[in-house]
């Protein structure tokens, strides 16, 4: 490949769910922080390196508030990517971080457990009920994170049909389906309204009370930014959740070895799902929200202007083989695991704690209760929502005995 | 009045949180983990706030006479 002209992005999709696409081991080995266009010609810098990708999510010259300008180009999201939590730097972002992060400490989501242990042998009780081949999207790996956020939020049970077909809508293709994304963005707003209402004259013990108490005692977030909080939180929660229990079991199934393994040592379900965090491709394009530098950087050699757009490519970092021994291997029992699929820096995802967890609990019931699962489909008929950042399975049919 | 800042390392994950934040308080060491820049500060909301913000509550902030510094 030449030095100098810009890459196609997004690049082609890669052969198979289980591996970054060849080109960006090649970028990451040659061409660690390359110029990508855009099918509308902006430009911005992929960066590859785990490293380099961890100086852009922490180091403050990257700016996601710069990012979300209207000469940037997009990756997705639409409003949640401009307006939400991860459209802000510090020190704003700080004051709206701290308000709910308390609710998502390790001490915190371990009091969840028992609870996110007994939805879990529901869920699984209840899909046992369905004739094979039964979607595991419908019946568990959605319902589960639902769930969980619900109770957290105190949105009531009775509502989550409602926002549902929203909340798919809003994790939509920005580029193809911008319409249908902002009309579920209003639509989300106007259910939070309702609920912020409804709370506001019955609080509960719940974080939207809690935030609510937050702007109406001591003014801490505007009321949009209380709505705006709701649904980031409330999409956040399980979107991304539901669709890596369907990729850690798909995942697993491709390497029987490693599934024989983590049943006969289910006390090693926690570093199994750090690894599996690891292993598992989020999006297809591996990449994250765009940041913009704030003055010139140099990374790996090149310097990178002012006020230029930069992808960090978590998916490619988490293959580095200069971090990770043999790094396109699954390996459940890995001990040196400095993966970055959360994220890291300011915007390190905040219910990383609580998605552990869930897929903690998710994996330890599927494997004890359903060992014999399968899925009915070949890979290749498995359909995905397209999205940049997310890929969202759209049904998982499954069989076991 | 100064305060004093602590990392508790054997609980930090690495996450990049704090350093993120307020890189004049906080950078990571070759392992990824966070350690204070100083140990004795001035009075910072924003320090407060990315304690708080610590996902496994690695972060003390302490006044003079070791107690902790209220977060509101």
């Amino acid at each position: 490949m030449t030095q100098d002209s810009p890459i196609s992005f997004p690049l082609p999709d890669p052969p198979t769910l289980y591996h970054p696409a060849p080109l960006l081991s090649e970028l990451r080995e040659h061409r660690p922080v390359a110029q990508v266009a855009f099918p509308d010609g902006k430009l911005a810098w992929l960066v590859t390196r785990h490293a380099d990708v961890r100086t852009v999510l922490i180091d403050s010259r990257f700016s996601r508030a710069l990012a979300t300008g209207e000469d940037m180009p997009q990756m997705g999201l639409g409003s949640l990517a401009n307006e939400s939590l991860i459209a802000k730097d510090p020190p704003e972002h700080t004051r709206l971080r701290r308000l709910v992060a308390r609710a998502f400490t390790a001490r915190r989501v371990e009091e969840l457990r028992p609870r996110v242990a007994t939805v879990v042998s529901d869920l699984i009780a209840g899909l046992r009920k369905q004739p094979q081949p039964a979607n595991l999207v419908e019946h568990f790996s959605l319902p589960l994170p639902v769930q969980v956020i619900c109770d957290l939020l105190g949105v009531p049970a009775t509502d989550r049909d409602r926002f549902h077909g929203w909340s798919d809508a809003a994790m939509g293709n920005w580029e193809r389906d911008q319409d249908v994304m902002a009309g579920a963005f209003i639509s989300l707003g106007g259910y939070f309204m309702e609920l912020i209402e409804a709370k506001r004259a019955a609080p509960a013990d719940d974080l939207m009370s809690a935030l609510i108490a937050a702007r109406d005692d001591d003014d801490r977030l505007s009321e949009e930014e209380l709505i705006t909080m709701g649904i980031g939180l409330l999409i956040g929660g399980h979107e991304t959740t539901a669709n890596q229990i369907n990729m850690f079991l798909l995942t697993l199934l491709e390497h029987p070895e490693q599934l024989e393994w983590l049943k006969a040592n289910p006390g090693r379900l926690d570093v199994a799902v750090e690894e599996l965090m690891r292993f598992t491709q989020l999006g297809s394009s591996t990449a994250s929200l765009i940041r913009v530098t704030t003055e010139p950087v140099e990374l790996s050699g090149v310097t990178i202007p002012a006020g230029q757009a930069v992808m960090p490519a978590i998916g490619a970092a988490n293959r580095d083989p200069g971090v990770f021994t043999d790094p396109d291997r699954l390996d459940l029992g890995r001990a040196e695991n400095p993966h970055i699929g959360f994220g890291a820096g300011v915007h390190h995802c905040l219910g990383a704690q609580l998605a552990r967890m869930e897929l903690q609990e998710a994996l330890r019931g599927l494997l004890t209760e359903l060992p014999d699962l399968r899925v009915a489909v070949p890979d290749s008929e498995l359909r995905f929502k397209p999205t940049m950042i997310v890929r969202s399975v759209e049904e998982l049919p499954v069989v076991w005995s | 009045m100064t305060w004093r800042l602590r990392v508790d390392r054997e609980a930090c994950i690495g996450s990049g949180m704090c350093a993120g934040a307020v890189p004049e308080a906080f950078d990571l060491d070759a392992d990824g983990k966070s350690r204070p820049v100083r140990e004795e500060i001035n009075p910072d909301q924003d320090v407060l706030d990315a304690a708080v913000s610590c996902p496994v509550e690695a972060i003390a902030v302490l006044g003079r006479d070791g107690e902790e510094i209220p977060w509101d």
